[in-house]
């Protein structure tokens, strides 16, 4: 393949990587933005919906498309579930102090890896994408559920972005985000916000595991990239800020496509560390992000 | 005293650590050699975990790195062993400074930041620390790591891979460990490390320069997990890149937590009580990771001060 | 007398707000010198200045003639000049003893635990040692922020309202013990309490929306009509 169409490859196997990671970082963006803490389990969420799609598809009859199109309600619906609880139990008690909170979730983290492991195995399980086509280009050809996937994480993201800035329960949030004493002077319910982010996040999490299991199979152990990516993406965008995860999202997704390309993995990680790191030190407010 | 204070005790401190160290000593006389070996293990990561303790419980520097610092001593200590051949001694002295070192250098930039970014920024300088032994893999041996040449588990003449000289070895670094940890604690310069803890910009306002006074305290941190780093590679004659991972950042935290951060015994007690509550539960091998998860949790919702924090607050006053 | 610290242009403003705008001051060897003013005509900030906890966006601070405006905070400290705090800032878990000897080992380690009690009998604090500092009552609080400053045997001490929240009493007894410090000790005063400021106070200057309105002594100040309207006008 010419060097042209060779980078169109890269590019569009950069969107897809962009497309599920803007949708996770999202996720943990929120958590952070409203609740001042970092979920260290939120990889986990993001496993949590790729093995769930895998048992929705596994339980459910009929053709692939009606599994998995019950997989991206239920999932994401149960994961929610699970961090609300999670958010009740354990957060809420812990006060959000920010780093209790940190290993608080790493605890949660070893939690549901290992219970994935007892429940569900350690096979890597694939499942079947809810269609097949393919689009023709004129070099090679595409999986349509690749653009599937950028697509509906695109609208996903917009549905959000509305909800965050057209509904009562978005503008509770932002309020909540920008100062919690007051919010709950003016009556709001401080700890139903807090919850319902926290459940928001991990469904958002969760969603992206879904799009992103007919691709990559699901495994107990999947949710350390996307977190590490995640981590990178926010911090590089500004903690807290959604606009800034987006465009990080995305140029992190496309220069991991095109990077991987051309380096090894592994060196293109450390770099990608170490970049982040750098920018916590230098440039705390993120790259792109205005000031926190 | 309460919260790690400095002065108190006095005479009654030294008595029980001494304790301590004789009860340890006796142990390589009743135990089993399978337990014997455990007790290895929980000596040197015991001195991992002084070293988390003097930053975290004393410091409250919450690092989520500290796994870099054990694989840099492990490393350095290891490589040249492997290399060149140096014997236990030098290598051990290398691998001490090399924890200590590679700590400097993370806390020359880490320490700029604080809280949850200074979490974050160690989490991933240890994360590049692992991909970059994965990375040179023809050296570090990457995940599989590499076995030390029997050659070079020599000191003074004693053979280290046999069970004796092994537990002496650990005891001496163990024991030496703590009681320096004491002594430091108890400075004027494990004061001024409480006092970050407790009240940075009083501290500031007191003639304190913060940022030296952590970077020391980290670096000291590091000589610790440096010094376990390569106790580990020479006494188990083995070296590898999983010792880098996050779960060896974590382990410390667990322990410190476990046995109480901010008092010079729990780093131990902590060691001990998972690796019997771990030991407890292997029939269940799977649930390795579910008890450290579990532990983690409960501890931070339920005893946030640990096991000899909890002492301390509410009978024994004096524990250092 | 000899200026120990004069300040000249010095500003700083956050965004519209000009909180030290332009202030040309100077503070005498030995002096006990009040600065008083209107709540937020920038007497915190101004000392914020001078003892280094922020820096201004412009003119200079000397001290014995030597420029230390850029010098961070710790190296002032270092330097003689000692500050304490508005809001109680204390080691709340620590000893009232280990909350003394921060401040007593910070200039030098030798006879620690003999120095640090010394220090606390200067201040009627012996017995009182090994009790957490969180517990102290608020009055022993404040003395114990402001024993932490002398223990630094500073040659300027900078006391921002040491006796807000003090009873009568314990204020007489503030009163004496500052006294006894000069002239050893330079004293800069932020107090609203009058009585306590022309009781202590050797000169007196008046800040006001950032400016000096007016330096003088205790009987040139109440003298002054600028300062009458100042405070009573607004």
């Amino acid at each position: 393949m010419a060097f042209g169409p060779f980078l169109l490859l890269a590019l569009m196997e950069g969107l897809v990587t962009s497309a599920t990671l803007a949708l996770a970082a999202a996720g943990l963006s929120l958590v952070f933005g409203v609740m001042r803490v970092v979920n260290v389990a939120h990889g986990e969420f993001y496993m949590l919906g790729a093995v769930l799609a895998w048992a929705v598809a596994a339980l459910v009859p009929g053709p692939p498309a009606l599994a998995f199109l019950a997989a991206l309600v239920v999932a994401p619906l149960l994961v929610g579930a699970l961090a609300a609880a999670a958010d009740g139990l354990i957060l809420k008690r812990l006060n959000y102090d920010p780093e209790a909170t940190i290993v608080a979730t790493i605890g949660l983290l070893y939690m549901i890896q290992q219970a994935t492991l007892s429940l569900y195995g350690p096979n890597a399980n694939p499942v079947q994408a809810p269609f097949d086509w393919r689009i023709q280009l004129p070099w090679f050809g595409y999986s349509g559920y690749k653009l599937f996937v950028i697509l509906a994480a695109g609208l996903v993201l917009l549905a959000l972005w509305a909800f965050m800035t057209r509904t009562k329960a978005g503008l509770i949030m932002r309020a909540t985000q920008v100062d919690r004493t007051t919010a709950r002077a003016f009556g709001i319910n401080v700890d139903r916000v807090y919850m319902g982010t926290f459940a928001l996040g991990a469904g958002l999490a969760a969603l992206a595991g879904v799009l992103i299991v007919p691709i990559q199979q699901a495994h107990y152990l999947m949710g350390g990239d996307p977190l590490l990516l995640s981590f990178i993406v926010v911090i590089i965008g500004g903690l807290g800020s959604l606009r800034g995860t987006l465009i990080a999202a995305l140029v992190i997704g496309l220069s991991d496509g095109v990077i991987s390309m051309f380096f090894t993995p592994t060196l293109a990680k450390i770099l990608a560390t170490l970049l982040v790191a750098m920018v916590l030190v230098f440039r705390p407010h993120g790259l792109f992000g205005a000031k926190a | 005293m309460t919260g790690g204070g400095v002065t108190g005790g006095g005479v009654k401190v030294w008595v029980l650590h001494l304790a301590l160290l004789a009860v340890l000593f006796s142990a390589q006389f009743w135990l089993s050699p399978y337990h014997a070996t455990n007790l290895v293990r929980i000596m040197v990561l015991a001195v991992f975990a002084m070293g988390y303790n003097l930053a975290f419980g004393y410091t409250g520097l919450l690092s989520l790195g500290h796994a870099l610092l054990l694989a840099a001593g492990m490393y350095a200590a290891g490589l040249p062993a492997q290399l060149w051949g140096w014997s236990a001694g030098p290598a051990f002295i290398a691998g001490v400074a090399g924890g200590g070192l590679m700590a400097a250098a993370v806390g020359l930039l880490a320490l700029r930041t604080a809280g949850v970014s200074f979490m974050i920024v160690t989490l991933m300088f240890a994360q590049a620390g692992f991909l970059t032994l994965l990375y040179f893999a023809p050296i570090t041996g990457g995940d599989d790591g590499f076995a030390l040449a029997n050659a070079s588990r020599r000191i003074f003449g004693f053979d280290l891979s046999a069970d004796t000289p092994r537990f002496l070895a650990a005891f001496v670094i163990f024991a030496l460990g703590l009681l320096a940890s004491l002594a430091l604690v108890r400075s004027p310069f494990g004061r001024s490390m409480v006092a970050m803890r407790e009240n940075e910009e009083r501290s500031r306002m007191l003639g304190y320069n913060p940022f030296m006074v952590k970077l020391a305290a980290l670096a000291c941190s590091g000589l610790y997990a440096g010094a376990a780093g390569a106790a580990y590679a020479l006494l188990f004659g083995y070296a590898g890149a999983s010792f880098a991972t996050i779960q060896y950042s974590i382990l410390p935290m667990l322990y410190v937590l476990l046995g109480g951060a901010g008092t010079t015994l729990g780093p131990f007690l902590g060691a001990l009580v998972m690796f019997a509550l771990i030991e407890a539960a292997s029939g269940l091998t799977s649930a390795y990771f579910f008890l450290v998860g579990a532990a983690l949790v409960a501890l931070v919702l339920f005893a946030p001060k640990g096991i000899l924090g909890t002492i301390r607050e509410r009978w024994v006053r004096w524990l250092p | 007398m000899a200026a120990l610290i004069e300040t000249c242009g010095l500003t700083l403003h956050f965004g519209g707000l000009k909180a030290v705008d332009g202030v040309d001051f100077t503070l005498n060897s030995g002096e006990i010198h009040a600065l008083i003013g209107p709540n937020g005509a920038g007497k915190t900030t101004f000392v914020s200045l001078l003892s280094g906890r922020r820096l201004p966006q412009s003119g200079t601070i000397l001290m014995d003639g030597t420029d230390i405006t850029a010098l961070p905070a710790h190296v002032r400290v270092r330097k003689g000049i000692a500050y304490t705090f508005q809001i109680t800032s204390i080691f709340p878990r620590l000893s009232v003893f280990d909350n003394v000897a921060l401040a007593v080992q910070a200039r030098g380690v030798g006879d620690l635990a003999g120095r640090t009690r010394a220090a606390l009998a200067r201040v009627g604090m012996e017995g009182l040692e090994k009790q957490e500092a969180q517990t102290l009552s608020y009055g022993h609080q404040r003395l114990l922020e402001l024993t932490m400053g002398l223990a630094l045997q500073p040659r300027v001490l900078i006391l921002d309202e040491p006796t807000q929240g003090l009873a009568a009493s314990e204020i007489e007894g503030f009163i004496r013990l500052v006294e006894g410090l000069v002239p050893a000790t330079t004293v800069l005063l932020i107090e609203h309490n009058m009585e306590v400021v022309m009781d202590l106070a050797t000169r007196i200057t008046v800040l006001n929306f950032g400016k000096v309105l007016a330096t003088g002594t205790p009987a040139e100040i109440r003298a002054n009509p600028a300062v009458q309207e100042a405070y009573l006008g607004a």
